[in-house]
């Protein structure tokens, strides 16, 4: 049977003949109600292999490495380790045979040291003195420098990452779990991770590596299985195949491709930002330093940067939710707006999508209409005389709906029923049925499925073809350079002169992000192009 | 002098309920609970307290009896806050609700009896040493308890491997689960330990305070301990500061009455939580980072499967 797996199988496994899989899963199973997150998955992973899992939020990737990690119990089927069923009770079972795992959202305690950190994701066996002691010998060999006695709160967010690579590391892994490493990270920060990944290899373990950046995958993988809607795809060597090939896997068709509309012109500056600075207001705030740009109609500006630089703070203070002292740090439609209120500022034009979906984008208990309603009242004609225009509202749903596509399971649901990528849809188009004049998006494509990015990024565009100036705040610069005529970058709060897209490679914004800043020659030949 | 040492001894007489039902919610606060209940977990310990000294003469079985009480109190807040996961603050209000109803029904045998109170230590030599030998040698057992059960609640927080995991999962009890440590085994531990200590509190007040029962006798000093863990930012050497400072307020309450001082005595009852408000005010001012309190107090935590 292995032996005819190994035959169909175009992965390079053939080299490892007449050994056993270093971990194996077969018809893994996970039923939560009548909902199948994981249909019946066989994975092989092999010593001395990186292996890929992509998939799309939803199709069943956290359940799977979940259950190998012993975070769930699967509901049928098997996981085999060096070829014998193996039951994990836990995590801490899991980690004593030799598995780890890097989480995502980092599984990190803010206000404790980096060695109590790890010695939680030890057995303890060992005294306190003796894993800070390993821990600083651990992090020098691998090159993942770290001090142990500082509060985690105080990192960065590379250097989070450090702490649960080093954390599961020292617990000597056969096969390490890595739950999409290189979200958060610089482009220069994700190579160095690589350079690590290589090594770990090298040593002859066991890589299984979520990420859904394809290219990525490409260069670093050895073999990939794609999951889809719980089931298992495929398994192939994604150095063979295509960024589109594997997308079309993924996906289970063609994604739409954005096309930016030719010919587009820019028109009068619709949004001006001048010197802006505004202190945090909270402890983990980032202060605004002397922002300043201006966007014009017909144009998009994307804004760059690792998460946690400003682009939060920036965006409250764009949008009113927090006021400037001085009027003429914000101009809107060529008003002085720093000090108005969100409602005033959505009267001039501006509409306003957060990062946050949930909570920040739409009360999640409420309907669609009432979530409508809540940004479209300044505005929209949805309030008659203080009464609410229940027909309005839900025509505004209904029209959103309709041009982007939004699934549903009843007409007017309540937001957080939605998915993501469906809520998103719905958040940015009731912006966009706003006709607005100038639109600030933050993440407009942050844990949505490819095809909804698609219909997002082709709004954006199609907005911006019509005359409106767009802003755009994405920590996906596949996505800023998809869509955005120049880019910026955010790094503690200061914001870096814009380059021309076809200026700004992955190089020059990986410095900016990382807070260099480029040759001065270079920097002025890109604003001026 | 005299006046002195008296005040004294009954500034520290009036803190130890404090410190003790204090030091048992810092643990269960760090774990992450957010325990409202003191107030009532303290006087079902104190009427249990007193019957059980009253029914056998014996006031370690009285407080034997008053710590089973308080624990057997906090494992109704640990079966609905953690195992159903209600709203721990509305479930914390309706333990102490029920605290004092049920209080007044098992009390109502023996309000009225009288007991013979905790004895005082007494070293031949030492606690006839004027002013201090009765202050550091002349208390009762519960006072000396109160003091090492602190040292080592900080001992088991900061020095052991346990108090790191009790530490984490008030931190963030997502990791915690991720990590695979039993969030809900952990602090339902911490809220018996919690439920223990008000539990001795309460019964501290009939066994050793005052030698008889009356309902309602804690008089709002679970909610004190309460704010004093606020007060304390959740470490336990401002603990003990704390509760001397807000024990020392309620004795010197009743001696402003009695020298005649124009300050209301009812300002005078507030001032630990204005102290609270205050403490809370400049923590939040001078913080640079990082968070005072535990990241996940009051939160529901419900594990997947």
């Amino acid at each position: 049977m292995q032996a005819y797996q190994r035959m169909l199988d175009p992965t390079p496994n053939g080299l490892h003949s007449g050994e056993s899989p270093l971990l194996q899963t077969a018809g893994l199973t996970k039923r939560y109600g009548n909902f199948l997150a994981n249909d019946s998955i066989d994975i092989d992973i092999w010593p001395k292999e990186i292996h890929a899992l992509l998939g799309e939020n939803g199709a069943g990737k956290s359940t799977l490495v979940k259950a190998i990690y012993g975070l769930i119990q699967p509901s049928a089927g098997e996981i085999r380790w060096h070829g014998d069923r193996i039951v994990l009770s836990g995590p801490s079972e899991a980690r004593s045979r030799g598995i780890g795992m890097v989480f995502q959202h980092f599984s990190l305690f803010d206000n404790l040291t980096v060695a109590e950190n790890v010695a939680l994701g030890l057995d303890g066996k060992e005294s306190f003195k003796d894993m800070s002691a390993r821990l600083e010998q651990v992090s020098k060999t691998y090159g993942l420098p770290l001090d142990p006695r500082r509060e985690v709160w105080q990192l960065s967010v590379g250097e989070r990452q450090r702490i649960e690579i080093v954390r599961a590391l020292m617990q000597d892994p056969k096969f390490l779990i890595l739950d999409e490493p290189t979200a958060v990270l610089t482009p220069q920060e994700a190579d160095q991770l690589f350079i690590v990944l290589e090594r770990l290899k090298a040593e002859g373990r066991a890589i299984l590596y979520i990420s859904h950046k394809l290219e990525e995958v490409k260069r670093l993988c050895d073999t990939a299985t794609i999951l889809r809607g719980g089931k298992k795809i495929q398994t192939c060597n994604p150095r063979l195949e295509t960024a589109a090939s594997l997308a079309r896997m993924m996906v289970g068709g063609e994604i739409k491709e954005v096309k930016a509309a030719a010919g587009r012109q820019t028109t009068i500056p619709r949004l001006v930002v001048n010197d802006l600075s505004l202190p945090p207001d909270e402890a983990h705030g980032v202060r605004l330093e002397h922002i300043s740009f201006e966007l014009k109609g017909g144009e998009i500006l994307g804004i760059a940067g690792v998460a946690g630089n400003g682009q939060d703070e920036l965006f409250a203070a764009l949008s009113g939710e927090r006021l400037s002292k001085d009027p003429g740090t914000v101009v809107i439609e060529g008003i002085a707006a720093g000090h108005l209120s969100i409602t005033k500022r959505r009267k001039l034009g501006a509409a306003f999508v957060p990062e946050e979906r949930l909570g920040h984008g739409t009360a999640p208990r409420m309907k669609l209409s009432e979530n409508a309603l809540l940004t479209g009242h300044a505005a929209s004609g949805m309030v008659n005389h203080g009464f609410i225009d229940t027909a309005a509202t839900l025509k505004t749903v209904d029209k959103a709906t309709e041009t982007f596509d939004v699934r549903k399971a009843k007409r007017d649901p309540e937001a957080a029923s939605l998915s993501g990528g469906n809520l998103q849809k719905f958040i940015v188009g009731r912006e966009i049925l706003r006709n607005p004049a100038v639109l600030v998006v933050s993440q407009p494509t942050w844990g949505v499925d490819a095809g909804a990015a698609a219909v997002i990024r082709q709004a954006l565009l199609d907005l911006a073809t019509a005359g409106a100036a767009v802003l755009v705040t994405s920590q996906d610069l596949d996505e800023l350079a998809e869509i955005a005529d120049r880019i910026a970058v955010m790094f503690h709060g200061h914001l870096s002169e814009p380059l021309a897209t076809r200026d700004a490679t992955r190089e020059k914004l990986g410095l900016l992000m990382g807070g260099s800043s480029l040759e001065p020659k270079e920097a002025a030949h890109a604003v001026g192009a | 002098m005299e006046l002195v040492e008296a005040i004294v001894l009954s500034v520290l007489a009036a803190s130890t309920p404090l410190l003790i039902a204090a030091t048992g919610e810092l643990v269960t606060e760090r774990s992450g609970v957010l325990n409202l209940g003191v107030e009532g977990m303290m006087i079902v310990g104190a009427a249990c307290g007193f019957g059980g000294a009253w029914l056998t003469g014996s006031i370690f079985v009285g407080a034997l009896f008053g710590i089973v009480a308080g624990t057997l109190m906090s494992l109704i807040f640990a079966l609905m806050a953690l195992g159903l996961a209600v709203n721990q603050v509305a479930t914390g209000l309706a333990l102490t609700i029920l605290g004092v109803g049920l209080s007044g029904l098992i009390g109502a045998g023996f309000v009225g009896e009288r007991i013979t109170p905790a004895a005082h230590l007494h070293i031949p030599g030492l606690t006839d040493v004027p002013l201090v030998g009765r202050v550091l040698f002349g208390e009762d057992a519960f006072v000396y308890f109160s003091l090492a059960l602190i040292i080592g609640v900080w001992w088991f927080l900061y020095r052991t491997r346990a108090g790191l995991i009790l530490r984490a999962c008030g931190d963030n009890h997502v990791s915690a689960h991720a990590l695979g440590y039993p969030v809900l085994r952990i602090r339902t531990l911490a809220v018996m330990f919690g439920g223990a200590c008000a539990g001795l509190a309460g019964a501290y007040l009939p066994l050793a305070y005052t030698p008889f029962f009356i309902p309602g006798m804690t008089a709002g000093r679970g909610w004190i301990a309460l704010a004093l863990v606020v007060f304390a930012s959740w470490r336990p050497g401002r603990l003990v500061i704390g509760a001397y400072l807000f024990g020392a307020v309620t004795i010197l309450q009743l001696h402003a009455q009695g020298w005649g001082v124009g300050i209301p005595s009812q300002f005078m009852s507030a001032l630990p939580y204005l102290a609270t408000v205050i403490v809370l005010v400049l923590l939040s001012r001078a913080r640079t980072g990082g968070s005072t309190a535990p990241a996940a107090l009051g939160t529901v935590f419900v594990p997947d499967r």
